[in-house]
C-alpha cells in the first residue's frame, strides 16, 4: 500500500470512529431528544451543527469548481446559499423556535388549522429532502471510489451504514454532535489546501486576501488580471465579468436559492434543538459565519485552481504542452474518466480553448477543481487524504439531517399526527426510527440506481422549498389573515407553476422527450433559467393566497389569531415547550 | 396601541432596515451596479465582483448579529424577553 492511499484510510476510517464514539455517548431515549436533541443545544455549537448540515458534498466538491468554470456567474450560488439565513434569521427561526414544537409541517398543519395544509408540506418536504439525499449518497460512493479504490455500491454501503448508526441511535441528539464534529473536519480539510494554494501563487496566507493580491512570480501582476488574461487569450470569457446568462437571470437566481435556502426544512429544523428564542436568533449568526468560513474561501479556490490549471496545460496562446510531458495527476485523473485529452490536430501537443473545433481537452470535470487541486498545486500527501475525509463529512453530515427531516415528518405528522393520533411516545420513538431505517434503505438504492432525474434535482429540491414551504411559513407569521383555505391554494398554485416550467424544461420528472408544451425555446419565460425559477413560484404562491383571502373573505379564527400574537413575542417559550 | 403591538412595529421596523441593506450588498451592488462598480478596485478585485464574491456575505454576517443585538435590547426594553434560560 503506498503512502497516499495508508493516510487517506487513517484519515477516513479514523474520523468514522470518532462518528461511532459519539453516536455512543448521545443515545436518543425520548422524542424530544429524537426530534430537537432535547431542545437544549448551545447556540454556538448549533450554528456549527447547521454549518455541517447545509454544506454538502455540493458545496464542498463541486462549488469550488462551479465557480472556477463559470468566473463572476457563480456568485449566484455564493450569495444566495448565504443570504437566504438572513432571512433566516429575521423571518423565521425566532417564531419557530417560540412556537416549541418538533417538525416544520407540524407549524404549518397548527397555524392553518387544517391536516391538508400539513400533508401537502409533508409532500414537499419529502421530495424536496429525498432528491436532495441522492446526491448525497452519489458523494459518499464517488469520494469511497476514487481515493480509495473501493467499488462504488461497497463504499456506498459502508456510508449508509456509519449514518445509519448514528441518526437511528442518537436522532437529532446524535446527529447533532456528529455534525459538530463533521464541521471541524470537513471546514479543516477545506481550508488546508486553500492556505497552501495561496501562499504559492500570492504568498498571502488567507485566501480570501490572496485572491485580490498580486502574484508572487515576481510580474507585479494582480492574480485575477492576470486570470482574466489567460482565459481571454484562449477564448473564454473574461473571468470577472463572465455573467450566467442576463442580469435578470442572475437576479431571480440568487434570489431563488435566497428563499429556498430559508425554506429546506433540514435547516429550520435544526433552529428547534437550542433553548430560547434569543438563542435561535443567534444561532443564526453562527451558522452563518461558520458557513461564511467555506464560502469566502470558495471563489479563492475556484479562482486560483483554474489558474493552475490553464499554467499547468497551456499557459498562453502560443505555449502548448507535449501530451507526453503531462504531470502525474494528469494521468491519475484520466484514469477515473474526469479528465479526457483528444489529439484532434495529431501533432501530439494539447490545445486547451474555448473554440469547441479545435480545443482537445474534451472533457475537465468541474469536481477536480477541488478534488485534484492539492495534487495540481504539489502538496503533500497528507492535503489529499484530508480532502477525502472532508468531503465524506460533508456528504454525511448533510445525508443525516435530510434523513431525519423525512423521519420525522413520517412518523410524526403522518403517524402520530394524522392516522393514528393514539400511539404513545415509546410507540413513536419506534415508528421513527423504522422510517429511518426506511428511508436509508430507499435512499442508498436510489444513490445506486440514480434515476433519471437526479442530474436535476438540486432545482426540484430549491423550487419546492421557495415555492411552497417558504411562503407558508412566512405568511403563517407575518399576515394573521391568512386562512387555511387561502394558504392551501398558494401553496398548491406555487408549487403547479414551479413544477410546469421545470419539467416543461427537463420532461416530467425529468423523462426526456415528455414535455407537454411542445419545443419551446429554452428559458422562455424572460430568460429564466428552470433552477431560478423558485421565486417566481414564491410570488405566485403569495399573490394567490392573498387574492383567495380577500375574494372569500376568509379569517382564521380567535384561537389561531391568539397563537400567531403569541409566537411575536419571546417571553414564555418554555411553557411553549413543555406544552407538547 | 398596546405593548406587544408597539414590539412587533420596532420589530418590523428594524427588520426593514436590515433587510434593506441586505438587498443593496447583494441584488444592487453584487449583480444591478456590478458593472459601474466594476470600475473601482479593492486591491485587486474589482469593486463589483468583490460584492458578489466576498462583501455580501460579510455584510450578511453583520447584519444577522446586529439584528440579534438590537432584538435583544428591544426584549428587554418592551419586558418581553425570556426568562433565564434552562
Amino acid at each position: 500500500m503506498d503512502e497516499l492511499k495508508l493516510y487517506t484510510y487513517i484519515a477516513v476510517f479514523g474520523t468514522f470512529g470518532l462518528y461511532f464514539a459519539i453516536a455512543w455517548w448521545a443515545r436518543a431515549g425520548s422524542t424530544s431528544e429524537f426530534y430537537v436533541a432535547g431542545g437544549g443545544v448551545h447556540p454556538i455549537l448549533n450554528g456549527m451543527a447547521i454549518g455541517a448540515d447545509w454544506m454538502s458534498a455540493a458545496s464542498f466538491i463541486s462549488m469550488a469548481g462551479l465557480i472556477a468554470f463559470l468566473g463572476y456567474g457563480g456568485s449566484v450560488f455564493l450569495m444566495g446559499w448565504t443570504g437566504g439565513y438572513v432571512l433566516l434569521a429575521m423571518l423565521l427561526a425566532p417564531y419557530l423556535r417560540k412556537y416549541g414544537k418538533f417538525t416544520v409541517p407540524e407549524f404549518i398543519g397548527d397555524r392553518y388549522y387544517s391536516n391538508i395544509a400539513r400533508v401537502v408540506a409533508v409532500a414537499c418536504l419529502i421530495i424536496a429532502s429525498l432528491t436532495y439525499v441522492i446526491g448525497q449518497m452519489k458523494g459518499v460512493g464517488v469520494a469511497f471510489s476514487r481515493f480509495l479504490e473501493v467499488d462504488y455500491g461497497l463504499g456506498l454501503g459502508i456510508g449508509m451504514f456509519v449514518v445509519w448508526v448514528y441518526a437511528v441511535l442518537g436522532g437529532m441528539k446524535g446527529i447533532t454532535y456528529t455534525q459538530i464534529a463533521q464541521y471541524c473536519v470537513l471546514i479543516f480539510a477545506y481550508t488546508v489546501p486553500a492556505v497552501f494554494i495561496s501562499l504559492h501563487l500570492t504568498g498571502v496566507p488567507i485566501p480570501q486576501i490572496g485572491l485580490g493580491s498580486t502574484l508572487a512570480d515576481g510580474s507585479g501582476m494582480y492574480l485575477l488580471d492576470k486570470l482574466d488574461l489567460v482565459v481571454t487569450d484562449l477564448g473564454f470569457k473574461e473571468y470577472t465579468t463572465a455573467k450566467l446568462g442576463s442580469t435578470l437571470n442572475m437576479f431571480m437566481y440568487t434570489l431563488s436559492l435566497m428563499i429556498g435556502t430559508a425554506g429546506l426544512p433540514h435547516v429550520i429544523m435544526r433552529f428547534f434543538t437550542v433553548p430560547s428564542v434569543k438563542g435561535a436568533r443567534s444561532s443564526a449568526g453562527w451558522a452563518l459565519i461558520f458557513i461564511a468560513a467555506l464560502y469566502t474561501v470558495a471563489p479563492a479556490v475556484g479562482a486560483m485552481a483554474r489558474l493552475n490549471l490553464m499554467n499547468t496545460i497551456q499557459p498562453s496562446a502560443t505555449e502548448t504542452l507535449e501530451y507526453e510531458q503531462r504531470p502525474q495527476w494528469f494521468k491519475n485523473w484520466e484514469t477515473t474518466g474526469l479528465l479526457k485529452y483528444e489529439d484532434k490536430n495529431g501533432d501530439g501537443k494539447i490545445q486547451y480553448v474555448a473554440d469547441k473545433e479545435k480545443n482537445e481537452m474534451v472533457k475537465v470535470d468541474r469536481d477536480i477543481m477541488v478534488l485534484a487541486n492539492p495534487e495540481i498545486a504539489n502538496l503533500p500527501n497528507w492535503v489529499i487524504a484530508l480532502v477525502a475525509a472532508g468531503g465524506l463529512a460533508a456528504a454525511l453530515s448533510t445525508a443525516a439531517g435530510l434523513l431525519l427531516a423525512i423521519a420525522s415528518s413520517i412518523s410524526h405528522d403522518l403517524l402520530k399526527g394524522v392516522f393514528r393520533p393514539e400511539i404513545t411516545e415509546r410507540t413513536e420513538l419506534t415508528a421513527s426510527r423504522i422510517a429511518m431505517t426506511v428511508s436509508i434503505l430507499i435512499a442508498g438504492y436510489l444513490g445506486l440506481n440514480p434515476p433519471g432525474f437526479a442530474a436535476g434535482t438540486v432545482a426540484l429540491a430549491f423550487g419546492l422549498a421557495a415555492s411552497s414551504i417558504f411562503p407558508a411559513l412566512m405568511m403563517g407569521i407575518f399576515a394573521k389573515s391568512i386562512g387555511s383555505k387561502a394558504a392551501v391554494l398558494g401553496m398548491l398554485a406555487g408549487i403547479g407553476i414551479t413544477l410546469l416550467y421545470i419539467f416543461q424544461h427537463e420532461g416530467i420528472m425529468f423523462i426526456k422527450g415528455t414535455s407537454f408544451l411542445g419545443d419551446m425555446a429554452r428559458n422562455w419565460f424572460f430568460g429564466i433559467d428552470p433552477k431560478a425559477f423558485g421565486a417566481v413560484g414564491a410570488m405566485v404562491n403569495f399573490t394567490v393566497a392573498f387574492a383567495v383571502s380577500r375574494i372569500i373573505n376568509e379569517r382564521p379564527p380567535e384561537d389561531i389569531q391568539r397563537m400567531i400574537e403569541d409566537i411575536r413575542i419571546p417571553s414564555g417559550s418554555s411553557a411553549a415547550a413543555t406544552g407538547h | 396601541m398596546n405593548k406587544h403591538q408597539s414590539y412587533w412595529k420596532a420589530n418590523l421596523r428594524l427588520m426593514a432596515i436590515c433587510l434593506s441593506i441586505w438587498f443593496v450588498v447583494s441584488f444592487l451592488f453584487g449583480i444591478i451596479l456590478v458593472e459601474p462598480l466594476n470600475n473601482f478596485h479593492l486591491g485587486g478585485y474589482k469593486l463589483g465582483f468583490w460584492f458578489a464574491q466576498q462583501g455580501s456575505i460579510y455584510t450578511f454576517v453583520a447584519l444577522v448579529f446586529f439584528y440579534s443585538h438590537r432584538m435583544n435590547k428591544l426584549d428587554k426594553e418592551f419586558g418581553v424577553h425570556e426568562d433565564e434560560e434552562k
